[in-house]
């Protein structure tokens, strides 16, 4: 199996690399370019962040949880080739220089290409685009100074060699990086036993954390079919392989609550790579996508071989660790059906941006006058899997929208939810704090404010 | 002159474009190790067996090593030699290192540390605070500070509190892990290590492989930042690094994983607090009493000065006329805490602005009055301004400070608004906060106050510079860098930069205790001196003048009427077989310290400053946000403005970090639950304030012979972040009717938030 990419501008071929080498460690490693860090080997940090150039464009992505394979056929600029061939600084170098954006220098690196394909893009939203890049030193405020300084400078010309390269299906013995879905159904059959893997955000973490080795392994990000976006009189039909980068721009004028809830998913890396399809496979208890489609009444679609099933998607997820998935079988895609926007999407963790929810609360409640007539409710981190609160809906249908009503629901979470405690919250608090949110979201329909980043000095 | 000016860290474009150099980039010898430790899953117990049976049969693997297989040495303590860098029959905390793994890649010999089988017979546990007082484990028995009579002076007054509240530690977080390379080289050893401190990593690898000093020579360019996390916390890479390169003489490297970085290393102490406090009606303290509990982990590192620095600093910026601190050293089988910017001062200051916060409270009156008419420099009670060990504060300018940043932050104005912004709003919750910060520069272990340099100029006039102080990102090598120029009067560039190394500079204290550019700034500029004398002696020599005539200035020398390049002076000294190199020394004056007795003057003198915090809090989910932020801080004359307003503003957003979102969590087990940073969260780029007003104290001026008036400013700052904490602290009490002070532990996390939240409307819900 032959990889090939654009490094620095320059054509590289790759043959007899581990699938699950990162490219993180062949940079650093074999290329002896070191200028790319590793500060956490789980994709939180930022310290590896590299610009890469595919058919959708520059993005920032982790090299830490990147995996050679998933590079094929794409453009990889690292910090080391960012200055012009001259030595001309690129303007968010010499900002960062000038501003005094550097102390001890080890996540600048990764600053400088975060801020490089933000720039590159005329994203001018600083904190987004640095939410997942840590610093310990400076406090963040000279980076900003330098970000706003360089987004008025022109971008530097040698970038727009940038791009990618049209590629066939790479296939070796246990690795497979297919095109179509075709393609990948009958592989799948074939192997059973294989990892899938998306954006390998989480995957990830399997190979650096757990030591785990993945084979068969076959990395679904190429395939075209699964990354179409189509919004009609029905509903927003999503790919499996569409990222949570695609998928906010996607759903902001329709759905701004998701959209927000996705700005705060992972970082910017993060959703660059991170799949939709792979959020919800992945079944975790705590993915913030599961619960607002299932708010959303979404529907997801499976495939085995030829056969295709759809199913509510609330039912994928049966137990912890345990989906309606048979083997060989895979996501394709989400179905929302159309529908009046009442949903919100309450994300509480630690910190802000770039955290794992200790609870996520998706509210979809329907009103007609002052009755309620339907309404979905789902949490992440309340339960073993995503989890509608069916007690708490079944209190709010057909009841006046008053503070009463609110009140009386509001005793039901304990029906629909026991909460365990872990590092990120108490059950305690996971109790009490769901139990606030459905308040939050009537508090909102009577005009007070509620949200903490909405408030200015 | 190049001091006082604002010079880009002199890595600046190195850092950029990812040719800054660190540990790990060192493009790696041919045919050198890879190590790993394996570690303990057990709290507390006996190892009954070790199977290493699958490690060495591994990938990769060339060799395991337990204890027993040592050499020479087994300790990697900077104390007390009580912390064996493999477990020696007893394992004390989870995560403490067992064998060691050497392999032919990092990548393999993490895979074969997961396979081995320690079987360990559990002891009992002492894990918490809690655990620690009821079994009564200390690393020595309590040490009391006290002046006057705090009890009786409690007992008359005519108002008294009491409270206990626990602040949790703080994991460092330095961007790069843990490091260490080590070369063999005809039975010495070259060590590269990510260190603050260089020297004491010679001395742990020549114990570790049973030579002397002189056989191990350390080489430190730069970390990617220390914080203290890395003062004494590379011993065991360097020594374990050494060991396998002198066993195999192969070169040997090690860096920690960050998540056995973050369960291996140790982190800021976490402390309880018990206070009771006397004041009259106008809100001065009459007496005080702080009962101090530090839980100091498994080893003592170096717990015992931290335990010190924070009742040094229970005063902080307050004069305290009766006041009696009692601290206990707890041992734990948690990891062993260790330095951690501030070096327990912050712990010590929280404690006393709680206390003044709770005062306010109680007498429902803004707390900045009750900071106000506290601090050292109000004289209007006419007493000696003497700390609690006995120090006397003659410059204390914390009140101007702090009236002057209250009114530039418009602070009575914003009180107001946040009042009617509470009033206004059912859900959401403004807070605002002051608070001042003193702390005091100088090692508290006297000797430590010593720094040396080596400076060389060659013929050509580039000057190359070294001293003992390690470059963490702080920007001491370009602030020395501008002493050297500002000394010889070169331009800045004819200063060459160099790492650090204990063949250049013997003998070093770690870069610590905000230290770095007082003591090594000091041994520069006299060593510069020399040279410039000798330069001067020459140049009036040859050339029939007198000294005072001759003057440095711009990359020049004017010898009387005539002016020559320095280089071309530098090239006639050379000529003439004048000395063009020279050592220089430096010890702080004046300071004198008795532990035991709790008396002396342990700091060469004051760094200040305060700052005002404006945050919002939701009191659905405790979420929380700071808004605005003005600080003002006294760095004396600074070396550098933009190094030293970097400074502050790193600290201070490090300092909320600590106090909001950095959580450490560990299981019953005593298994820590943070250890990546997945789970544990210090501050993004959002998190900083929206606002955040810097300045500079433009009054400020050491009192002291510091090197050009200016003061350290690495660890001030970082209290600064407290008042972010009583921001919180007073957004809670506006959710109450004023009949209860905010019970709020740090940190300050939603969930803390929420909980304080309830109690205050009487709804606690667990």
């Amino acid at each position: 199996m032959k990889i090939e990419f654009l490094l620095n501008g320059e054509t590289v071929h790759v043959e007899g690399e581990s699938p699950t080498r990162t490219l993180l460690d062949y940079l650093r490693e074999t290329r002896g370019l070191t200028g790319t860090k590793e500060g956490c080997n789980e994709g939180d940090c930022g310290a590896c962040s590299v610009m890469i150039t595919d058919s959708d464009g520059a993005k920032a992505l982790n090299a830490c949880i990147l995996f050679l394979p998933q590079l094929h056929g794409k453009s990889i600029r690292t910090v080391e080739g960012l200055a012009a061939p001259d030595g001309t600084l690129h303007p968010v170098q010499s900002q960062m220089v000038d501003h005094h954006g550097s102390q001890c220098g080890f996540c600048t690196p990764g600053f400088i290409m975060s801020m490089a394909a933000a720039h590159q893009n005329g994203d001018t939203n600083h904190d987004d685009v640095l939410a997942g890049n840590l610093c310990r030193c400076t406090g963040y405020a000279p980076i900003i100074r330098a970000a706003e300084a360089a987004a008025t400078n022109p971008k530097p010309k040698h970038l727009k060699s940038d791009k990618a390269s049209k590629t066939k299906t790479l296939k070796s013995d246990r690795t497979f990086v297919p095109k179509t879905s075709d393609e990948l159904a009958d592989w799948y059959v074939e192997n059973p036993d294989a990892t899938l893997v998306g954006g390998a955000t989480d995957v990830g973490l399997w190979v650096n954390k757990q030591l785990r080795d993945l084979s068969p392994i076959a990395f679904v990000g190429q395939i075209e079919d699964l990354r179409g976006i189509e919004s009609g009189d029905g509903g927003i039909a999503i790919g499996a392989s569409v990222t949570l980068s695609q998928l906010q721009k996607a759903v902001a004028k329709k759905y701004p609550s998701l959209a927000e809830l996705i700005r705060r998913y992972g970082s910017t890396q993060v959703r660059n790579a991170a799949t939709i399809g792979g959020n919800i496979a992945n079944g975790s208890p705590i993915g913030d996508g599961p619960p607002a489609l299932i708010a959303l009444g979404a529907q997801l679609y499976l495939r085995r071989g030829d056969d295709i099933r759809n199913i509510p998607i609330e039912d994928f997820f049966i137990a912890y660790g345990k989906q309606d998935r048979s083997p060989s079988e895979f996501v394709i895609g989400i179905a929302i059906p159309d529908q009046a926007d009442n949903l919100k999407c309450y994300k509480i963790s630690k910190r802000f941006d770039q955290d794992i929810s200790a609870l996520c609360g998706c509210f979809n409640i329907t009103r007609s006058g002052d009755k309620i007539t339907a309404a979905r409710i789902a949490f992440g981190g309340m339960a073993a899997t995503p989890k509608r609160a069916t007690a708490v809906e079944t209190a709010l249908i057909g009841q006046q929208w008053t503070q009463e009503t609110i009140t009386a629901a509001m005793t039901k979470f304990s029906n629909d939810y026991q909460p365990i405690t872990d590092v990120r919250a108490s059950a305690a608090y996971r109790a009490q704090t769901a139990q606030n949110l459905l308040q939050r979201y009537f508090d909102e329909t009577q005009g007070h404010a509620t949200n903490v980043l909405a408030v200015t000095p | 002159m190049n001091i006082h000016k604002s010079t880009p860290h002199d890595a600046a474009k190195l850092h950029v474009t990812g040719a800054a150099r660190y540990t790990d980039d060192i493009p790696t010898p041919a045919n050198c190790l890879h190590l790993a430790f394996g570690l303990s899953d057990v709290a507390h117990g006996t190892i009954t067996s070790v199977d290493l049976t699958a490690v060495r049969a591994a990938d990769g693997v060339i060799d395991v090593l337990l204890a027993a297989d040592l050499p020479a040495g087994n300790d990697v303590s900077p104390s007390n030699h009580d912390e064996p860098m493999l477990a020696d029959g007893t394992v004390h905390f989870v995560g403490q290192p067992v064998f060691l793994v050497v392999a032919t890649s990092h990548l393999a010999a993490r895979k074969a540390a997961a396979l081995g089988t320690v079987k360990i017979s559990p002891l009992p546990a002492i894990l918490s605070i809690d655990d620690a007082i009821k079994a009564d484990t200390k690393f020595e028995p309590p040490i009391i500070f006290a002046k006057g009579d705090a009890s009786d002076a409690i007992k008359n007054a005519e108002h008294t509190l009491s409270g206990s509240f626990e602040m949790g530690g703080q994991e460092h977080f330095y961007l790069e892990g843990q490091a260490a390379l080590s070369v063999p080289n005809e039975g010495d050893m070259l060590v590269h290590s990510s260190t603050q401190h260089p020297t004491e990593i010679q001395h742990k690898v020549a114990e570790a492989l049973g030579v002397s000093f002189n056989a191990v020579r350390v080489e430190t360019r730069r970390m990617g930042g220390g914080f203290g996390g890395k003062e004494s916390q590379g011993n065991s890479l360097a020594c374990a690094t050494a060991i396998i390169a002198a066993k195999h003489n192969r070169p040997a490297k090690m860096r920690y994983d960050r998540d056995d970085d973050m369960i291996i290393t140790g982190k800021r102490h976490d402390f309880r607090m018990d206070y009771t406090v006397g004041y009259n009606g106008a809100g001065f303290i009459e007496g005080i009493e702080f009962t101090q509990y530090c839980r100091c982990g498994w080893a003592q590192d170096l717990s015992l000065p931290v335990a010190d620095r924070a009742m040094l600093h229970s005063d902080n910026a307050y004069f305290l006329p009766n006041a009696k601190i009692t601290s206990h050293r707890l041992k734990t089988n948690t990891v062993s805490a260790t330095a951690f910017r501030g070096f327990g001062g912050p712990q010590g200051v929280l404690a006393i602005e709680r206390v003044i916060d709770h005062i306010a409270h109680t007498m429902d009156v803004d707390a900045s009055y009750i900071r106000t008419a506290n601090a050292y420099a109000n004289k209007s009670r006419g007493l000696k301004q003497t700390t609690p060990y006995h120090m006397e504060v003659t410059d204390s300018v914390t009140d101007q400070i702090m009236i002057e940043l209250l009114e530039k932050s418009d602070y009575s104005k914003r009180r107001e608004l946040v009042k009617w912004f509470n009033h206004e709003n059912p859900r959401l919750k403004k807070g605002i906060a002051v608070t001042p910060v003193k702390f005091g520069i100088s090692f508290t272990l006297t000797h430590l106050n010593q720094a040396g340099a080596l400076v060389h100029v060659y013929s050509d006039g580039s000057i190359h510079l070294n001293h003992g102080g390690t470059e963490m990102g702080q920007g001491l090598f370009t602030k020395v860098a501008q002493v050297a120029a500002t000394v010889l009067g070169t331009p800045l560039s004819s200063v060459k930069i160099t790492a650090t190394d204990t063949a250049k500079v013997p003998n070093t204290s770690a870069t610590a205790a905000s230290s770095g550019s007082d003591l090594n700034g000091m041994a520069v500029k006299a060593a510069c001196e020399v040279i410039k004398q000798r330069l001067t002696d020459f140049a009036a020599d040859h050339f029939k003048t007198t000294a005072d005539q001759i003057t440095f200035a711009d990359g020049t020398v004017q010898i009387g009427k005539q002016v020559m390049p320095f280089a071309a002076l530098a090239a006639l000294a050379y000529q003439n077989r004048i000395s063009l190199s020279s050592t220089g020394f430096y010890a702080t004056p004046k300071i004198e310290w008795d532990r035991v007795a709790g008396k002396g003057r342990p700091f060469f003198y004051f760094a200040y400053g305060a700052s005002v915090t404006e945050v919002v809090i939701d009191t659905l989910t405790g979420e929380n946000r700071i808004l605005r932020t003005d600080i003002i801080h006294d760095v004396g004359k600074s070396l550098n403005p933009a190094i030293d307003i970097g400074q502050i503003e790193g600290a201070y957003v490090q300092g909320a970090g600590w106090l909001t979102t950095e959580e450490l969590v560990w299981d019953d087990k005593g298994s820590l639950k943070s250890h990546a940073p997945s789970t544990y969260k210090i501050p993004a780029c959002s998190d900083r304030p929206d606002i955040f007003n810097v300045a500079l104290w433009d009054k400020g001026e050491n009192v002291e012979d510091t090197i050009y008036k200016s003061k350290a400013v690495g660890e001030p700052p970082f209290m600064l972040g407290i008042s972010a904490f009583l921001a919180l602290s007073d957004a809670v009490a506006a959710t109450g009717d004023g009949s209860i002070y905010p019970d709020l532990d740090a940190p300050a996390t939603a969930e803390q938030i929420l909980r304080a939240v309830a109690r205050q409307k009487g709804q606690a819900w667990d």
